[in-house]
């Protein structure tokens, strides 16, 4: 059978739906091509097959947007009849994303402009105000399928300003070390003569000038780190970058003030530039990844108060204790309360990494975080945000620390004896000669501090890592930072979360025990399934072969117990043991669907988790090297099975608590060990954020991640090991890099002891080391690389 | 006044020209964005094509 796509969307169509010869899987889809080919928009389609999405089901949603401070928090500017607010689509994927997005002025004549910033998949949308809004707007988007996602987030953050002065910085740098470098040029050339006699001067001041922003702007960073790190009793690696500066500005003018030379300055512009070359290349910045998230992130903005019978939208942190809230299907509930009227079907995986909604009767307690999946609800808040069991989570000490402080990088640890080293070297050679030849003692102090600036060290690490940033980015594994990259060759224990970790989220097997169903009993099966919207009931339907749907005569569903449902004469009842007539097995942890047709029964339908593709394998390859350990939030179902799968020493922890997990951790941790979780829901946030290095799973690096040091896309999840390689031989290829620029520097040093330090020899000498250094760790992280992509 | 010293001026007036270009264009938030543009680039084609047809 040969299956047909959606024009549209591109997803399987069930049921077809034919214009002008394409297909449509839904009515939505097929509004949305209608809309674009009325307004000459169907050029979408030919950048890129099936680049939509569907929209969804949104009445009432946007209702908040109606009310003036959340509208005055979300514009970025608003006057005279213009507004223009920047909203992130989390859809953005695709170069026909960007056309459509830049073109919505063609659906409605009152938007102006409008933006993509792709990278950061976001759209800035201009428009007038006077006969538009923002909900309209919003409203607009989702109708063409290209819902923003407004989050809690955009409420209290407000607008935040871009940080470009790195940017600045290297441009001043790289500005005053290309004029200087030309400026000096000329005593190079002709080192004496009447012409360079005459305008030396002149060169030199300039030179001088040009390397004022440099030194007093640019490097003003390792001036700043090196203060910090002497004061707190560290030799940091800023600290001989720092100290070679200042001397290489000191000599430099002394040199030129008193005549005695042409100075240093386009080795200190250049050496400058090269290392805030480094920094710009470490900071390898995912814009459209966020590894900051809290509870903000999922939170919506707004909820439903229900106020003597009327509905208002009101601002989540206005929610007071014993306020009446409306929670729509799909909506997330902001604060703990309880349940006064409907059918709550909540989904926890977002707090306890359980897998299975909840039902819950009126009366029952609600927590935070959950989520509903059945219809309307209305509970009653008994909290407010703040105070709530899940955000409590984040009032840990842990969120608050910084995981970089208190880690020794491996430059910094060199960085020390370092320094030592040079200033004793230094002191050494000018008591030596103090003694020989005393004019030349300070000649030679300065130049061995200029010439022991650990450029090349201070290159070595920023590089190898910045360029294993881009690799790993290539290849779906996202990093933070390059002192994460550091910190993940440390380590060696690795824990797991279950649930969503080591399972796939969205598929499970099932197992049918009982009596055989006869083909009629199937496609009753099926289409009773088919009516029902409980999760169960939606996966056991996606895994029964494809049989007749056939059109039932009577079909009830029993919130929380089951549904019943008649065809031609034959009853069938499907739901929990009880419900359909069969005495409960308490033994079993495992989740079960009944059946029972023209009231016998006939068996039951087990879930399975169903384990993601080669963690049998990834869990031998690491019990070399590494302790194992899983810590689920879920029951001890899954167990034997677990036991199975894995190598036999590996720890299974069940029934594990957001904080428990966090625990356990922190337990291991002062124990020695250095921990890596791996983990994927806001239940791992906590063990997340204790762990040395935290990785969140994720089926879909758009959606959202818990706050982390790395998100690795799922599909991926089998190479965990080798990006765990990749960076322990990342530390050799840097410790290599170090003995390279070892050795420049005791070439250099022989210059400097010996007195014959010409500014002539350090403007080849620093650029070649720093430049061979590149050259090096890019190429070997290259060679790196291309191993990982086998 | 010796012609250096007129060809020294001009250079740095031009390389100084050319800074507060890029210090200009860094502020405009032309370096935000390093992605988009290059697609964008592209579409002029697809924008052409429908003058007519209007």
């Amino acid at each position: 059978m040969s299956e047909t796509t959606c024009f549209h969307c591109g997803d399987v169509c069930e049921e077809i739906i034919q214009i002008e010869e394409k297909s449509f899987c839904c009515f939505g889809c097929k509004t949305v091509y209608e809309l674009f080919a009325e307004n000459d928009l169907s050029c979408y389609y030919d950048l890129q097959n099936s680049p939509g999405a569907i929209p969804k089901e949104i009445q009432g949603k946007y209702d908040f947007l109606t009310q003036q401070n959340i509208i005055d928090k979300l514009l970025e500017f608003n006057d005279d009849g213009k507004q223009i607010v920047t909203l992130y689509i989390p859809h953005i994927h695709c170069s026909s994303c960007i056309w459509i997005l830049e073109n919505l002025h063609k659906l409605n004549a009152e938007i102006t402009a409008s933006q993509v910033n792709f990278g950061k998949k976001t759209v800035r949308v201009t428009y007038n105000s006077t006969n538009f809004s923002l909900k309209e707007a919003v409203l607009l988007l989702s109708k063409i399928g290209y819902e923003p996602y407004i989050s809690l987030e955009d409420y209290s953050t407000g607008k935040t300003n871009i940080n470009r002065t790195l940017i600045y910085k290297l441009g001043i740098a790289g500005f005053a070390f290309g004029n200087v470098m030309f400026l000096s040029f000329p005593e190079y050339f002709q080192v004496s003569g009447f012409w360079i006699e005459q305008y030396k001067v002149v060169f030199r001041w300039l030179m001088f000038a040009f390397s004022l922003p440099v030194v007093f702007y640019a490097a003003q960073d390792y001036f700043i780190s090196a203060y910090k790190g002497l004061r707190a009793k560290l030799l940091n690696i800023d600290v001989p970058i720092a100290l070679g500066i200042l001397v290489l500005f000191l000599r430099s003018s002394v040199e030129i003030i008193f005549d005695l030379g042409s100075g240093f300055f386009d080795s200190l512009t250049g050496l400058v530039f090269f290392l805030l070359l480094g920094k710009f290349f470490q900071q390898k910045t995912y814009t459209f990844l966020s590894f900051e998230r809290d509870y903000k992130s999922y939170f919506p903005i707004a909820v439903t108060k229900i106020l003597k019978g009327k509905e208002t939208p009101i601002q989540v942190y206005d929610i007071k204790k014993g306020d009446r809230l409306l929670i729509r299907n799909e909506e997330l509930i902001p604060v703990d309360g309880i349940l006064m009227n409907g059918n709550a079907a909540i989904d926890y995986s977002f707090v306890t990494g359980e897998s299975e909604t909840v039902q819950k009767q009126s009366g029952d307690n609600l927590f935070a975080g959950g989520k509903q999946t059945s219809g309307i609800i209305e509970i009653e808040a008994i909290k407010s945000v703040e105070q709530s069991y899940l955000t409590q989570l984040w009032s840990n000490d842990v969120f608050e620390k910084n995981k970089e402080e208190g880690f020794t990088t491996l430059t910094n640890a060199i960085s020390k004896h370092f320094t030592i080293t040079v200033l004793s070297i230094a002191i050494i050679a000018t008591t030596f000669w103090l003694f020989f030849d005393a004019s030349k003692a300070m000649n030679v102090f300065t130049a061995v501090l200029i010439i022991a600036c650990p450029c090349a060290i201070a290159l070595a690490a920023p590089f190898t890592f910045g360029n294993l940033l881009r690799i790993f980015g290539k290849l779906k594994f996202y990093v933070k930072n390059a002192s994460v990259l550091e910190q993940l060759a440390s380590i060696n224990t690795i824990i797991f979360d279950k649930t969503g970790t080591i399972t796939s989220n969205k598929k499970s097997t099932a197992n049918y025990e009982g009596e055989q169903l006869t083909t009629e009993e199937l496609v009753l099966l099926k289409s009773t399934l088919r009516g029902s919207n409980h999760p169960l009931s939606r996966t056991l339907y996606n895994i029964l072969d494809a049989q007749n749907i056939v059109t039932l005569d009577h079909f009830e569903e029993h919130v929380g117990k089951g549904m019943t449902a008649r065809y031609d004469n034959n009853n069938i009842k499907v739901g929990a043991a009880t419900f359909v007539g069969h005495q409960e097995d308490k033994k079993v942890l495992n989740t079960t669907v009944h059946i029972s047709a023209n009231n016998s029964y006939k068996g039951k339908y087990t879930f399975y988790n169903k384990y993601r593709k080669g963690v049998s394998k990834l869990f031998n390859n690491l019990k070399k090297n590494f302790d194992l350990a899983i810590l689920s939030g879920d029951n001890e179902g899954e167990r034997e099975n677990l036991k199975k799968l894995l190598p036999a020493k590996t720890k299974l922890i069940f029934n594990q608590k957001p904080n428990d997990k966090l625990e356990y951790i922190h337990y291991h941790q002062k124990e020695g060990a250095k921990v890596l979780m791996v983990g994927d829901g806001l239940n791992d946030a906590g063990a997340l954020a204790q762990s040395n290095v935290g990785i969140a799973l994720s089926e879909n690096v758009n959606v959202f991640s818990p706050a982390c040091d790395a998100i690795l896309d799922a599909s991926k999840f089998n190479q965990l090991d080798a990006f765990i390689n990749a960076s322990q031989a990342a530390i050799k290829i840097i410790k290599w890099s170090f003995v390279l620029s070892f050795i420049y520097n005791s070439i250099g040093l022989y210059f400097a002891i010996t007195g014959q330090l010409a500014p002539v020899i350090a403007a080849i000498l620093m650029p070649l080391s720093s430049i061979s250094i590149v050259v090096f760790t890019t190429l070997c992280t290259t060679v790196l690389g291309k191993k990982l992509n086998r | 006044m010796s012609v250096i010293y007129v060809l020294l001026t001009i250079s740095i007036v031009v390389a100084i020209l050319f800074f507060v270009a890029f210090i200009m264009a860094v502020k405009n938030g032309q370096f935000d964005d390093s992605y988009t543009p290059s697609v964008r680039m592209l579409f002029e084609d697809e924008l052409v094509k429908e003058e007519p047809k209007k």
